[in-house]
């Protein structure tokens, strides 16, 4: 839909529109453990003076699941209905030594998912609205082209 | 002064159209006093955790305005550790000379759902479809599947038993067996997890009753000694549910780990004098990956203790005997009650079809849930 207008789902989550996004974290000033999203204390030591930073926007895949239902909704704000989802796939991704973040993945099927992959950080619509409004939000894309540190397995 | 379990009641776990909650729990502690031989105006002091039921207390109006001290706990779906430890402690204190531990559900069909506020997570979580426990517990397996070699019909195998234990449970809300087949056959809801690898949220309540171990001579229940209660919270590094983010580099055990190495310390009973175990069982990885946080075997080895049956009803180490949560649901506030109940009952030597031979000496309860807590108790005749 060109042209169409898109918004992200919240403020101060990634950087956008931009060429090279990236996720804003918030690193501590008190023990330096970096946290995503930017949030007020340190999960570790209880701090309150912490710092936005830019996290890479490279990672590797920690482990994944898939998500082969509608959520319940609300939370979830989908304008798709039981009929029209479309499955999605979630991880954690480890980004170089920094921190480990929760996201959606492009790719939903798991059988093209593997522990270890390389994977990068797009801006992606995840719903439309009535007004054909994209909202976007974070997810990583497995890098093609590169190794794979492990097949998928299957019974 | 130890406290000793001296009756337990439950109301079947299930779907009950027209009933509520509360009248659940009232006909569970009826049973619980009754198995106890205690009249409700010697109950000294009460603990009833829900998550759906607003003024558990209000159960007193059932039962009696008798004027009693009734606190309402909450811990997820660690409540009822919650509750049994609390009346437990008010008994070890010297506080009270007999308590009760209650806890009931009622809830919707479907999975759960919130606000993210009311875990503390921001709107996006929930908006863009992060915010269900079940993502945590399918990428926990898959991970542990790949680090460990468990297979995807090792998964399956643990549904059957459970289902079929169910199948011998009166109380069980989910009694028909299902073959590995057809757990492999049944739709993946986050993979690798399938819906028959699932517990459901469903309805029921359970009660215990306890005393002073040197006054339970005077009641009918034959008296089960409270060995431990355990709570712990996660670790900055632990692989938590309902976390968007997490540090790289500084891994911590899960608060499993914590709270059964207290427990065990507590008790100074070790794993291997545990007879019969019940274990957190939202899903069949579930229970796998607690079988080793809870020190009852090492990681990996339940593949093959699994296919040698060594979890079942006369094996090495009997789990979830009465179902667990995936033959009976999840009542959030009684779940762990109903835990504690089938251990009674083990111990007793009154299980019944599913009586563990060899009359069992230790049990062990255990619960874990969001925001990462887990709860543990150990039992022993």
């Amino acid at each position: 839909m060109t042209g169409s207008r898109q918004v992200p789902v919240a403020e101060g989550l990634f950087t956008w529109p931009s060429d090279e996004p990236r996720l804003i974290g918030a690193r501590c000033a008190g023990c330096g453990l970096v946290g995503f999203p930017a949030g007020p204390a340190c999960q570790r030591c209880g701090g309150t003076e912490v710092t936005e930073t830019l996290l890479p926007d490279r990672g590797t895949l920690w482990t994944f699941t898939t998500q082969d239902f509608r959520p319940p909704s609300p939370p979830y704000d989908g304008t798709d209905t039981a009929e029209t989802f479309r499955p999605y796939a979630l991880g954690y991704v480890e980004l170089a030594g920094e921190v480990m973040v929760e996201a959606r993945l492009t790719e939903p099927d798991p059988a093209r998912l593997a522990i270890g992959q390389p994977v990068r950080l797009a801006i992606v619509p995840y719903t439309v609205s009535a007004d054909g409004t994209e909202v976007m939000t974070f997810a990583f894309a497995p890098l093609d082209g590169e190794s794979r540190a492990d097949a998928p397995k299957e019974a | 002064m130890e406290a000793v379990i001296i009756g337990v009641g439950l109301h079947p776990f299930g779907r009950f159209p027209g009933k509520s909650a509360m009248d659940m729990a009232a006909d569970a502690v009826r049973a619980a006093l009754g198995d106890a031989g205690v009249g409700w105006p010697q109950v000294q002091a009460g603990f009833v955790g829900s998550l759906e039921v607003y003024n558990p207390d209000a159960i007193v109006g059932r039962l009696g305005l008798t004027g009693v001290p009734l606190r309402g706990v909450f811990n997820g779906c660690a409540t009822a550790g919650t509750a049994v430890a609390m009346a437990a402690r008010a008994i070890e204190t010297g506080e009270h000379d007999l308590t009760i531990a209650i806890g009931m559900d009622k809830h919707p069909r479907g999975a759960f759902a919130a606000d993210p506020s009311v875990a503390g997570l921001p709107a996006w979580y929930g908006q863009t479809g992060m915010f269900l426990t079940t993502h945590f517990f399918g990428m926990k397996i898959n991970r542990y599947m790949h680090d460990h070699g468990i297979s995807h019909e090792t998964l399956a195998r643990v549904a059957a038993k459970n289902f079929r234990n169910a199948s011998a449970n009166e109380n069980a809300w989910r009694r028909t067996p299902l073959s590995v087949a057809e757990i492999l056959g049944s739709p993946v809801l986050n993979y690798p997890l399938r819906q028959f690898m699932y517990c459901g949220p469903d309805e029921g309540a359970a009660a215990v009753v306890l005393c002073r171990a040197d006054q339970a001579h005077q009641y009918a229940g034959r008296p089960v000694r409270v060995r431990a209660c355990a709570l712990r919270s996660r670790r900055i590094g632990a692989f938590e549910v309902q976390s968007p983010s997490l540090p790289v580099g500084e891994q911590a055990p899960s608060p499993t780990v914590d709270a059964a190495r207290e427990a065990y310390e507590i008790a100074g009973i070790g794993p291997q004098d545990v007879a019969v175990a019940q274990l957190q069982d939202t899903d069949v990885g579930s229970e796998i990956i607690h079988l080793a946080e809870n020190g009852l075997c090492k990681d990996g080895e339940q593949e093959r203790m699994i296919a040698d049956g060594e979890t079942e009803i006369g094996g090495r180490l009997p789990v979830n005997t009465d179902g667990g949560l995936i033959g009976n649901g999840e009542p959030i506030g009684a779940s762990g009650l109903r835990q504690i109940h089938e251990l009674v009952r083990q111990l007793r030597g009154t299980a019944g079809a599913r009586q563990v031979p060899g009359e069992p000496a230790v049990g062990y309860a255990h619960l874990y849930g969001a925001p990462g807590v887990s709860a543990v108790t150990i039992l022993s005749r």
